[in-house]
């Protein structure tokens, strides 16, 4: 049995699901082993159609739950070939066990999340919780702002972790429904070309290499779990950023697209700053654009990699800016965002004077508006005029009722 | 097709090249190592195996160590079915695109697990595994019980069992239901082949693993493993207890092919009363208190009832 190549298009319409099911189909999947969750199930369902028609060759494993999809990947990725599924929000909780198995296991998996609310109350609609859910789990996390870039990281997501030097999964993240569901022109790769980046599958203790018998997934306790946690945390810091750095050299080099670890957007002179992640990039883009013109020198950085996080990359990226807004997209449930600690993180024992404030917007799905970035601007250039933060380090925008502020 | 392996006698048996190491952890008397050697010894063919959490894989792949001289994974508790499909998957699609290492193997897919990772925690995945078909083994090591943690009971606890989440007291006999049906359950996901075998009985047990190795499809085994720390005897009298759970009734013998077709496969020449079987373990000691003792009648009848629905279902031929 053999496969049939598909003729694309130098510029498709596609929608991040069908991107990153295109960029599976490419890089020809030898298990996906999946189940269907709003808004990420159009890609297994793309992968499944290629199936059916004859465009891959492989097996798609539809199983009863996430957990089992996760399990089966495993498994399967343990038997050594080429593994990937699809999942967002109550999916990927139910599968946080084994993301932690996966990447102990040092398996390389990709897994594409397509990002959404947690319940409860129940949402099906884009944030960044289930992403934060996975950031302490030991899988590489890319994190794609379009369609293009969702077909694109998925190719450097096989690359990085399939390199026997890191040997750790990858998730590939990308918005729910603002980007997995919004169809924009996609620059394609051929087939061939788009195999060739990513190469072949090169198996280690794979247990179906029937002359070396091996075991996965031992048991180790206060002897030793300390020493395996600590090696995959130093691959983690040490391994994985030169590889990802390399692969987006390599990229370039192939399409001309590039990408960064920490995406820096008029940054060069900028005053005051917006971090985030995810489709908020661009709108900030706009906006930072047009504070530009009202005379207040806005930047934008949009983190790539969100695990391993980019300490040093962050650090540069924000040395010189006088004022700094993290984004949240996640409730921090009783504490400052993610992203506002990690950067306090990466700038305390430096140089800078930045004033750092928190921001959480957007839970379930609520639009990030142009009004509301403006004013985050506009407050962060009061800030740097006053010397000092003058509101509160966090507050939730876009929500109803009174302002809610804390900290 | 692979040759299945001719087996004479135990002493040969019991001397093949083993692919589960003595050196374990598992305790003295334990009869889930037996079961595993009789398992693996059944074939010559090559192995891809799994473990489910619980006290085979606890005590058999500590790091540094490993008992396995096979592809052996353990992932989780609820898990251990899923992780031998999905290698399962992964051998099938190499098959078809010619990248298998050893193209000319005909390997085993078997995943071990407790009647706690079975029965309970992990019943989707194995439930989830037996309806896609795959082609692999679950083996149940069923000592009825959550032994790894200390004996809780799991829904394989019989009814009067003293287990720790379910103990006798002064007014309790312990555990208040009976075990769930789990070869039935399995059965009726249409599966080629399901069957209960027991350590003692060695020739049915290799019969039934080399059919259940050679059908296409998935295949389910429940596998009686008395346990001598929860079930409470003397660690030399495993096969002794075996042989009360078999010749007692209280697990019969039997196979379902195809999910219909039921045959038992061992009749004991001399049937022995229940309460033999319940004597010989500490569980059960409460049940021979004055208060209790028609409990042990209960489960006579019980055993009786069962017997007499396994022998009309392998009369009905359905």
């Amino acid at each position: 049995m053999a496969f049939d190549k598909m003729e694309l298009r130098d510029i498709e319409v596609w929608d991040g699901n069908f991107a990153a099911a295109q960029a599976l189909r490419q890089c020809q999947i030898d298990v996906v082993s999946a189940y269907p969750i709003t808004p990420s199930t159009p890609i297994v369902e793309g992968y499944a159609k290629f199936l059916a028609d004859g465009y891959v060759e492989g097996e798609f494993v539809m199983v009863e739950s996430e957990h089992a999809a996760m399990s089966g990947c495993i498994g399967a990725s343990a038997a050594g070939g080429r593994v990937a599924t699809a999942t967002s929000s109550q999916g990927f909780a139910l599968m946080v066990e084994t993301l932690y198995q996966a990447s102990g296991m040092r398996l390389p998996i990709v897994l594409n999340v397509v990002n959404r609310a947690l319940a409860a109350p129940l949402n099906v609609n884009g944030d960044h919780s289930d992403m934060y859910l996975g950031r302490d789990s030991g899988w590489i996390q890319l994190d794609a702002y379009s369609p293009q870039e969702a077909y694109d990281l998925n190719f450097i997501a096989f690359r990085v972790a399939e390199d026997h030097d890191v040997r750790l999964p990858c998730m590939v993240h990308q918005d729910g429904f603002m980007t997995s569901h919004t169809a924009q022109g996609v620059h394609t790769m051929d087939d061939d070309t788009a195999y060739g980046f990513v190469g072949d599958f090169k198996p280690m203790n794979d247990m179906l290499d029937f002359e070396h018998p091996v075991t996965h997934g031992v048991q180790t306790e206060e002897d030793w779990h300390f020493e395996h946690k600590a090696r995959q945390h130093n691959d983690l810091m040490t391994k994985v950023m030169p590889k990802i750095q390399a692969a987006f050299d390599d990229f370039e080099k192939l399409t001309g697209r590039k990408y960064n670890i920490v995406e820096k957007y008029d940054m060069d002179d900028a005053d005051v700053a917006v971090v985030c992640m995810g489709t908020s990039v661009e709108t900030a883009r706009e906006v930072a654009l047009e504070m530009r013109e009202k005379g207040i020198k806005a930047g934008v950085v949009g983190l790539r990699v969100v695990r391993p996080f980019p300490f040093f990359e962050i650090q540069e990226a924000l040395k010189d800016v006088k004022a700094i807004a993290a984004l949240d997209r996640s409730s921090p449930n009783g504490a400052p965002g993610m992203l506002f600690n990690e950067i306090a993180g990466a700038l305390f024992n430096t140089d800078t004077k930045a004033l750092l404030s928190g921001y959480v917007y957007g839970l379930g799905g609520r639009d990030l508006t142009k009004k509301h970035l403006t004013d985050l601007y506009t407050e962060l250039q009061a800030n740097v005029d006053a010397g000092k933060v003058l509101t509160p380090l966090q507050q939730f925008i876009g929500v109803r009722g009174p302002k809610l502020a804390f900290l | 097709m692979s040759e299945m392996k001719k087996i004479k006698n135990l002493k040969e048996f019991s001397t093949s090249a083993d692919r589960f190491e003595g050196a374990n952890l598992l305790c003295p008397g334990c009869a889930h190592s037996i079961i595993v050697r009789e398992v693996l010894n059944a074939t010559n063919d090559d192995l891809v195996l799994s473990a489910s959490t619980g006290c085979l894989e606890v005590c058999t792949a500590v790091y540094p160590y490993t008992s396995w001289d096979a592809s052996w994974i353990h992932i989780g508790f609820e898990n251990g079915s899923t992780a031998v499909a999905g290698a399962e998957a992964m051998y099938k699609a190499l098959k078809t695109k010619g990248r298998l290492k050893q193209p000319d193997r005909n390997p085993k897919f078997v995943s071990f697990a407790g009647d706690g990772a079975s029965y309970d925690i992990g019943f989707q995945w194995i439930s989830g595994c037996m309806e896609r078909g795959h082609n692999i083994m679950h083996v149940v090591l069923d000592n009825e019980v959550y032994a790894n943690t200390g004996g809780q009971r799991s829904s394989s606890t019989p009814i009067g069992s003293s287990a720790t989440t379910s103990p006798a007291g002064r007014v309790s006999y312990g555990e208040k239901k009976n075990k769930k049906d789990m070869v039935a359950i399995m059965a009726s996901h249409g599966i080629p082949y399901s069957a209960q075998v027991a350590p003692n009985k060695w020739k049915d047990m290799v019969k039934k693993i080399q059919h259940g190795m050679e059908v296409d499809g998935p295949v389910f085994i429940n596998a009686v493993s008395p346990c001598t720390t929860e079930w409470k005897f003397d660690p030399k009298d495993t096969m002794l207890l075996t042989d009360l759970a078999t010749d007692s009734l209280v697990f019969p013998l039997y196979e379902i092919i195809d999910g219909h077709e039921l045959n038992i496969t061992y009749r004991p020449k001399n049937v022995v009363p229940v309460e033999e079987y319940l004597a010989a373990q500490g569980r059960f000691k409460h049940l021979f208190k004055d208060e209790y003792k028609y409990l042990i009648k209960e489960w006579q009848e019980r055993v009786d009832a069962n017997w007499a629905y396994l022998n009309r279902r392998e009369e009905a031929r359905v």
